[in-house]
């Protein structure tokens, strides 16, 4: 076996840590080195990555983990370091590593006060750990660690560096989530005292934290009233996380005050956890609560939609438009989620990759506007078209693939994930999912509604005369590093899905398979 | 077969110059128009090239019938039983290729080309007509201040529509729709520095995404017919088709299917109630509207309609006459819309109204079985409304100062516009049903169809429209073209926000040739090539003179339902002839001759009503404006967010604020003379010991105890629960 094998993703997700120690090292004051010390490290990380998505074996007959290494750790509670990555994970860890390259090449001439480059980027480096570490953790507790290494770093981020009402934001954003991880928590915990995995491991353990392990056993050993309670815990960690509707108020404050580059890694990372939880963990582990939960999830993902969207008319920040709008995206992932079908969860897994590329550039593009006009009300900008020709592009562009547009990214998390709505898993009620379908696609003129408008104001009409004379920096050098990328895979993935579909099919037909037979049984 | 083979390099063309425009086109030579107008010419041969293989294809299989062999073997690659109909006529099955897109559970689901003689015949409208907009453009757009973006608009609309034409499975289909959908909310808004214009171009993406929630429901349910009918789920249509035909699919899931596809009919081919955008979508540069909402665009949903029209058929049960949803919508569009055209001061406005009428028929036409000669009436209108549009911007051109407002600025045009004027007329005959132009024999077709299957209440309707096409077409040549010279007060201001130095320009230019005259070649040669179409295009199904050409190459042979063809009959003819006529002699006296009940809207309070609902147009603008837009963007959107701020997030407040002052009281209460209180006491007593548990149980530990214990004791409950 390949070295790279058995040590590619240990160097994925401990690298960045590794850099954050040089980071503190180097004298505060010397900005540059400080900046390249990090650009380097996120640099070879990504490049780990990639030679983890080269030597990734993609064809049908590679469902299972690779890279797969399974170590002693907590011999006590058999708790292990266990990592790996499968059709589902892969894409997440690329889009970590890759957003995280970005947000520090945008940084290099961006910092928000109190500027400290040091701090901020040791902070980007940690977090890029706790996420690339949640994306390959096969062990509740090592997930656990990496779920929750995530919050610091983004606390002290929105709390630092974020905007006027910073310290209500962070403090509520940490410990609104904190209060899920809790309940999931304990969740864990009672997976490990009560799945009966004694038929998967032929004896060899009666309880565990390994997820593959847990997975196979189905919940086996449960009674439905624990197993509903379990999965409830799980539900409100990871419902927090998304966020779904009612538990989303953390969201809007956390992006409003967070500074550009918390917005982006929220959005296109921290999101997705929770949406990666319940594919990786929840609905493996107890598929036969996941089916009585699964219309209840369902009717939250619709109205989040909705509700997101009216929100998103109402607001007057342009930044916390796009917050709320995240809501009404990851309402379609979840909803694509709780079809527990293989196209609703291979569109969650598109959805998230889509959202996290063009919600992130929403939150790059609030955050030049700002830069710019120092204000991000809507009805003060004007005319962005004539003043930042390129930028006003660009926000055209972001607005219609955010809009579900087909032949742009956010058209494949979108249409395959209404789809899966109109034939739901097994036992699921069809006129119950197909209703979600309908309000579903009725959303979807409603994101028309209120992205358009947010277009219209910020980049058509003429210039406002208080900007009239204003030095306007259209896209700079390090926006389109940063930038085009994005842009790129945007339309890449907008044209040719399968590139990443074909990923994710892989495991998640398997997933749904098995489901279905623990379902039916 | 090369063409037909290859028919995927047709929209691939012009999707690369857009590419090409849009990045280069500011520094060649002329803008990038000659990209454009190059990429549309190589389509164009392409299309033709298509156009002359299809029929090749088509007359060797009238005479061969081994085709069916290969029809079975196609149709077994499907999993599909092959099923022939039309009428004895070996079936030619469409020309297929595709190649993997996505894939769910290990299922390819492909992108590709479906061409047989509906798409190659769409292929060579859109490809002929965008090419004369792309020549009128060059000149008509010449100062315009995003030139350059303008052309690559239209490189990009003309590669999604030909995207969407070639389209072999429903998805695809979608796709391409949308793309059209963006490129008109481009287009609509091209000159967005002005609100009114960008308000449009909103107002045309959304109307249209209302209607397309049907087509995202409708698309998903032709995956899951497929599905019911062979055991595999796909958007193919061919299998589509033919699953809606099997009698293996419940009539329930067609009929919801066929309702869906009917609101993307609705909101994108302009049909009552979603036909509001049409009208305002005029805020656009005319070429545009000559080539997007005229010709091309707008009939996507007769397309759609007629590619998969067996699901249509048998959901709405078309073949049983009496009414149906389809026919319904078509005809109360005919009339809606040609009543509105009366009261239109714009020129646009009045070709406006004319296509939504237009397009119902079409509609109607699909809803009463006439299959054949909805596509035909498609066929001959784009060409003839092209022209129209193109004269109406001619005239606005060079002849009315960029004005469009019949009354304010034009008049008496023909002596100094005379081609622009002749074109024009041609255009209005041929729209009017004259004989024999084109207009008339595709008209006539749905008429006599909907007469001979049943539908005889809409054949009523279709002449009535008919009359009204006449009459309000008279009225706008009159206006624009008879009477005195209205115009020359006019001001520049189509272009505010030019500079000065532009200003002065374009007055210059103007003072040069001041006055009206006639529009250079670039304008006045696709006039004429459109007006030739406009009177020939009808010749190819000409029924009493025994060509039934447009039939026998377009009308599916395949995966297709059987229709009633009835034979063309005279008199039928000569009726709806005459009351065009008469429609034309009425208008004649009234404004010609100044006879007839002249000023009675004023007079008469029920006819002062009318035309005050028809002025507001039926208020439902109204209705969408301000009643459900403005409700849901004002108090709903704000109450939601009231709910947000002031209930979601006060429990979550109040939450935080109750757990502080929990602590609070634990603290103060319980631990500092409690607890503590006892350790003190107990201090007293032990002296040391006691000094020692202080030095503990003070500062932040006791928070860690506290929350440790609180996690037990939650554990502990919900284990005991869960057991």
């Amino acid at each position: 076996m390949n070295w790279f094998d058995s040590w590619g993703l240990t160097l994925v997700v401990f690298l960045p840590v590794v850099g954050m120690g040089i980071v503190l090292l180097l004298p505060r004051e010397d900005e540059q080195a400080v900046k390249l010390a990090t650009l380097l490290t996120t640099l070879v990380t990504l490049g780990f990555t990639i030679a983890v998505l080269a030597r990734y074996h993609y064809g049908a007959g590679h469902p299972g983990l690779q890279f797969d290494v399974n170590k002693n750790w907590i011999e006590v509670i058999n708790s292990r370091y266990h990592v790996g990555v499968d059709g589902i994970s892969l894409p997440m860890l690329a889009l970590s590593s890759f957003i995280t390259v970005l947000c520090v090449i945008y940084s290099w001439n961006h910092f928000p006060e109190p500027h400290n480059p040091k701090a901020f980027l040791a902070l980007i480096l940690l977090l890029e750990t706790g996420m690339n570490g949640t994306f390959v953790a096969q062990d509740l507790i090592l997930f656990f660690i990496f779920f929750e290494l995530v919050l610091l770093p983004m606390f002290f981020m929105i709390g630092v560096w974020g905007g006027p009402n910073k310290e209500y934001a962070s403090i509520k954003f940490f410990l609104f989530t904190m209060f899920g991880s809790a309940l999931m928590l304990l969740s864990f915990l009672a997976l490990y005292f009560k799945v009966d995995v004694t038929a998967v491991t032929h004896g060899a353990m009666h309880h565990t934290f390994d997820i593959p392990t847990l997975a196979a056993a189905h919940g086996a050993g449960l009674v439905h009233g624990t197993e509903l309670l379990i999965f409830g815990g799980l539900f409100l960690g990871f419902a927090i996380k998304v966020p779904m509707f009612p538990f989303h108020t953390w969201l809007p404050d956390a992006h409003t005050e967070a500074p550009t580059v918390g917005s982006v890694l929220l959005a296109a990372i921290l999101l997705k956890l929770g949406t990666y939880g319940f594919i990786r963990i929840a609905l493996p582990i107890l598929p036969v609560a996941a089916r009585t939960w699964a219309p209840w999830i369902g009717l939250l993902a619709v109205i989040g939609i909705i509700y997101g969207a009216l929100n998103c008319l109402a607001q007057k920040d342009m930044k916390r438009l796009i917050a709320f709008s995240s809501i009404a995206h990851m309402g379609f992932v979840m909803l694509g989620i709780a079809t527990l079908t293989s196209f609703g969860i291979n569109a969650a897994v598109f959805g998230m990759v889509a959202h996290g590329l063009i919600t992130g550039m929403l939150f790059f593009i609030a955050g030049s506007v700002q830069h710019n006009f120092n204000t991000r009300e809507m009805s003060r900008l004007g005319g962005l078209l004539l003043q930042a020709p390129k930028m006003g592009w660009i926000l055209g562009f972001c607005v219609m693939a955010s809009l579900g547009l087909p032949g742009l990214a956010g058209f494949w998390g979108e249409f395959p994930a209404i789809l899966s709505a109109f034939q739901p898993a097994a036992p699921l009620s069809e006129p119950v999912f197909r209703s979600f379908m309908v309000v579903a696609a009725i959303g979807t003129v409603f994101a028309a509604g209120y992205l358009l408008y947010m277009l219209q104001r910020v980049a058509f009409g003429t210039v406002r005369d208080e900007f009239a004379d204003a030095h306007i920096h259209d896209v700079g050098m390090a926006e389109w590093i940063a930038w085009t990328p994005m842009l790129l895979l945007i339309l890449v993935l907008g044209i040719y899905p399968n590139l990443l579909f074909k990923v994710s099919d892989v495991a998640v037909h398997p997933m749904t398979v098995a489901i279905g037979k623990a379902i039916a049984r | 077969m090369f063409f037909l083979d290859h028919a995927w390099l047709v929209p691939l063309i012009p999707a690369l110059s857009f590419a090409v425009i849009l990045f280069f086109g500011k520094r060649m030579p002329k803008g990038g128009s000659e990209v454009g107008v190059a990429a549309l010419g190589a389509s164009w041969v392409l299309a033709c090239g298509a156009f002359y293989q299809w029929v090749r294809h088509v007359d060797n299989a009238a005479g061969a019938k081994g085709a069916a062999g290969s029809v079975k073997a196609f149709a077994s690659s499907l999993k599909l039983a092959a099923t022939s109909s039309g009428e004895h006529a070996a079936p030619v099955a469409p020309i297929v290729h595709s190649v993997t897109w996505f894939q769910n559970a290990g299922i390819k689901l492909g992108v590709g080309i479906q061409i047989d003689g509906l798409a190659v015949m769409m292929m060579f409208v859109v490809t002929t007509i965008s090419l004369l907009v792309h020549v009128y453009s060059t000149e008509y757009m010449r100062d315009d201040r995003r030139y350059t973006y303008f052309f690559a608009a239209l490189s990009l609309f003309t590669a999604s529509m030909l995207l969407l034409v070639v389209a072999d499975n429903t998805l695809q289909l979608l796709v391409g729709w949308e793309l059209v959908g963006l490129c008109s909310f481009m287009l609509i808004g091209h000159w967005w520095e002005e609100k009114p214009n960008s308000d449009a171009a909103l107002k045309a993406f959304l109307t249209t995404r209302t209607g397309d929630i049907g087509l995202i429901c409708g698309v998903i349910m032709t995956y899951f017919i497929v599905q019911r009918a062979t055991g595999v789920g796909s958007f193919n249509i061919v299998a589509l088709n033919q699953a809606a035909l099997s009698g293996k699919v419940g009539h329930t899931i067609l009929l919801m299917t066929a309702v869906a596809l009917m609101a993307a009919i609705m909101g994108k081919s302009g049909q009552f109630p979603l036909h509001t955008w049409l009208p305002d979508a005029m805020a656009g540069p005319t070429p545009v509207s000559a080539l997007i909402h005229a010709a091309t665009m707008v009939v996507a949903g007769v397309y759609l309609g007629a590619r998969v029209y067996p699901v249509l058929f048998e959901g709405f049960s078309i073949g049983h006459g009496g009414v149906n949803l389809m026919a319904a919508i078509g005809g109360t569009t005919v009339i809606i819309g040609a009543a509105l055209a009366f009261v239109q001061d714009d020129i646009k406005k009045v070709l406006a109204y004319s296509t939504i009428s237009q397009l119902g028929y079409m509609v109607m036409g699909l809803g009463v079985g006439a299959w054949i000669a909805a596509i035909f009436h498609l066929f001959t209108h784009a060409f003839f409304k092209a022209d129209l549009f193109l004269g109406a911007g001619s005239v606005s051109h060079s002849g009315a100062h960029h004005s469009f407002d019949m009354k304010k600025d034009m008049g008496g045009l023909r002596k100094y516009m005379p081609q622009t004027f002749a074109t024009f007329v041609i255009g209005s005959l041929a729209l009017a049903g004259i004989f024999p132009l084109a207009g008339f024999w595709s008209k006539d077709e749905i008429l006599v169809t909907a007469g001979k299957g049943g539908y005889t209440f809409f054949m009523v309707v279709g002449l009535a429209g008919a009359f009204m096409t006449a009459a309000y077409m008279t009225r706008c040549i009159y206006l624009t073209f008879y009477g005195e010279y209205r115009g020359g007060g006019a001001d520049h201001g189509h272009d505010p926000l030019a500079t000065e130095a532009e200003q002065d320009v374009a007055h210059d230019a103007h003072e040069a040739h001041a006055g009206p005259h006639e529009s250079p070649t670039a304008i006045t040669a696709p006039l004429w090539i459109l007006s030739f179409f406009a009177v020939t295009a009808g010749l190819l199904n000409a029924e009493p003179f025994h060509i039934e050409k447009f039939k026998q190459w377009v009308e599916p042979r395949y995966a297709f339902p059987e229709l009633v063809h009835p034979a063309f009959s005279w008199p039928a003819a000569a009726l709806s002839v005459t009351i065009a006529l008469v429609g034309i002699g009425i208008s004649y006296q009234f404004y010609w001759l100044r006879r007839g009940l002249r000023d009675f809207s004023s007079r008469n309070a029920f006819a002062r009503a009318g035309k005050t609902f028809l002025v507001n147009k039926y208020y439902l603008d109204h209705l969408y404006t301000d009643i459900v837009v403005g409700s849901i963007k004002g108090p709903i959107a704000n109450a939601s967010y009231w709910v947000n701020q002031h209930v979601i997030d006060a429990v979550l407040n109040g939450v935080g604020r109750g757990s502080l002052s929990v602590a609070r009281f634990t603290y103060d209460v319980l631990d500092q003379r409690g607890v503590d209180g006892i350790v003190n006491g107990l201090a007293l007593g032990t002296g040391d010991a006691g000094g020692a548990a202080r030095a503990v149980e003070t500062g932040r530990l006791q928070w860690y105890a506290l929350m440790m214990f609180s996690g037990v004791a939650l554990f502990s409950v919900f284990l005991w629960i869960a057991h």
